[in-house]
């Protein structure tokens, strides 16, 4: 599981977790993706990056599902902390509530957290 | 589970989010995360019940090199060295780091 | 067990890649295994063999060096984010090596834990 935590474009971390994510696609593991936090701005609609030259990465959650990777959890009270609702995000996902992603977070067998 | 947490609670609201998806895990200080172990910080209250359980440990190097002597942390807060860290990986992970 | 670590910090400005290293250092210690430290992001800037740290201070580079010799560790950097920085090959410390993020993935598979360091 990789567990996004950070808001996008302020700092890398959130750019270079989907790359890690993308990679992960080759290795035929059962990949998913948790947005906690400031993690669930990564998938605000409307970003664009232009103006500061940086890159408009929020599209590429979209095409993860060509990878086969279709787990993407986003913690409710995160969403509503920030006001927003599933109907914010650039992607289809399952909003899971706080218990819900401890649950999730422990079912793993490996976590890569950025 | 291990959870580690590396930040000061008054800095931050990592130590928060962690401790509201510890469950049943164990809780690891580390670096300025040691700072939450104080027993006059407001975080103390928030970790007496999983430090009651024996489940929060703080990392003795990082509290002896901030002046953090083993009476000024909250109860029920295990010391640990790195081998006991390791020892801590083994036993709990997977590992979530709260960074 | 064997420990896969992830580096995501430069050295000196954040404690992460001194936490790593002792936690490494502890678990070889113990007689556990660490096959593969990857190092990501600014971590990337643990390989540069450039750096001169005062006589009185600890030399990071050169300690992740001497437990690759000594205890076989794997030491890779991420080629996009070594690149981006100025991190080349010319420039690498003894046991360093620069490849994919490949590297990271199929480790954290292969080891019996992944631990990170970061900010």
């Amino acid at each position: 599981m990789f567990v996004n935590r950070k808001a996008p474009h302020g700092t890398i971390y959130a750019l270079e977790a989907l790359e890690v994510v993308l990679i992960s696609a080759a290795f035929d593991q059962d990949v998913s993706l948790a947005f906690l936090d400031d993690g669930v701005l990564q998938l605000r609609q409307g970003q664009n990056a232009n103006a500061i030259e940086m890159k408009n990465f929020a599209p590429t959650y979209r095409a993860l599902e060509g990878y086969d990777i279709e787990k993407l959890y986003v913690e409710r009270e995160s969403l509503e902390e920030r006001g927003m609702s599933s109907d914010d995000l650039v992607v289809p996902v399952e909003v899971v509530d706080r218990n819900r992603m401890s649950e999730l977070m422990q079912g793993q067998d490996v976590i890569m957290s950025f | 589970m291990l959870h580690t947490v590396n930040k000061s609670p008054l800095q931050t609201r990592d130590l928060d989010s962690c401790l509201a998806h510890l469950g049943d895990g164990r809780l690891l200080l580390i670096e300025d995360g040691v700072y939450a172990a104080l027993a006059a910080a407001p975080s103390a209250s928030q970790l007496a019940d999983a430090a009651a359980a024996g489940r929060v440990y703080a990392l003795g190097p990082d509290m002896e090199a901030r002046g953090l002597a083993a009476d000024h942390l909250a109860a029920n807060i295990q010391v640990v060295d790195y081998q006991g860290v390791v020892q801590l990986v083994i036993d709990h992970g997977p590992h979530q780091a709260w960074v | 067990m064997q420990f896969a670590i992830l580096v995501n910090e430069a050295p000196y400005q954040h404690q992460a890649s001194d936490s790593a290293y002792h936690f490494a250092k502890a678990a070889l210690e113990m007689g556990h295994s660490v096959p593969r430290v990857f190092f990501y992001m600014d971590g990337v800037h643990n390989a540069n063999r450039l750096q001169e740290p005062q006589q009185d201070d600890r030399n990071i580079v050169r300690r992740w060096s001497q437990l690759a010799e000594e205890h076989d560790v794997d030491l890779v950097v991420c080629v996009a984010a070594a690149l981006r920085r100025g991190i080349k090959d010319e420039i690498l410390a003894p046991g360093f090596r620069i490849s994919g993020l490949g590297q990271l993935v199929e480790v954290g598979i292969q080891a019996d834990r992944l631990v990170t360091f970061g900010d």
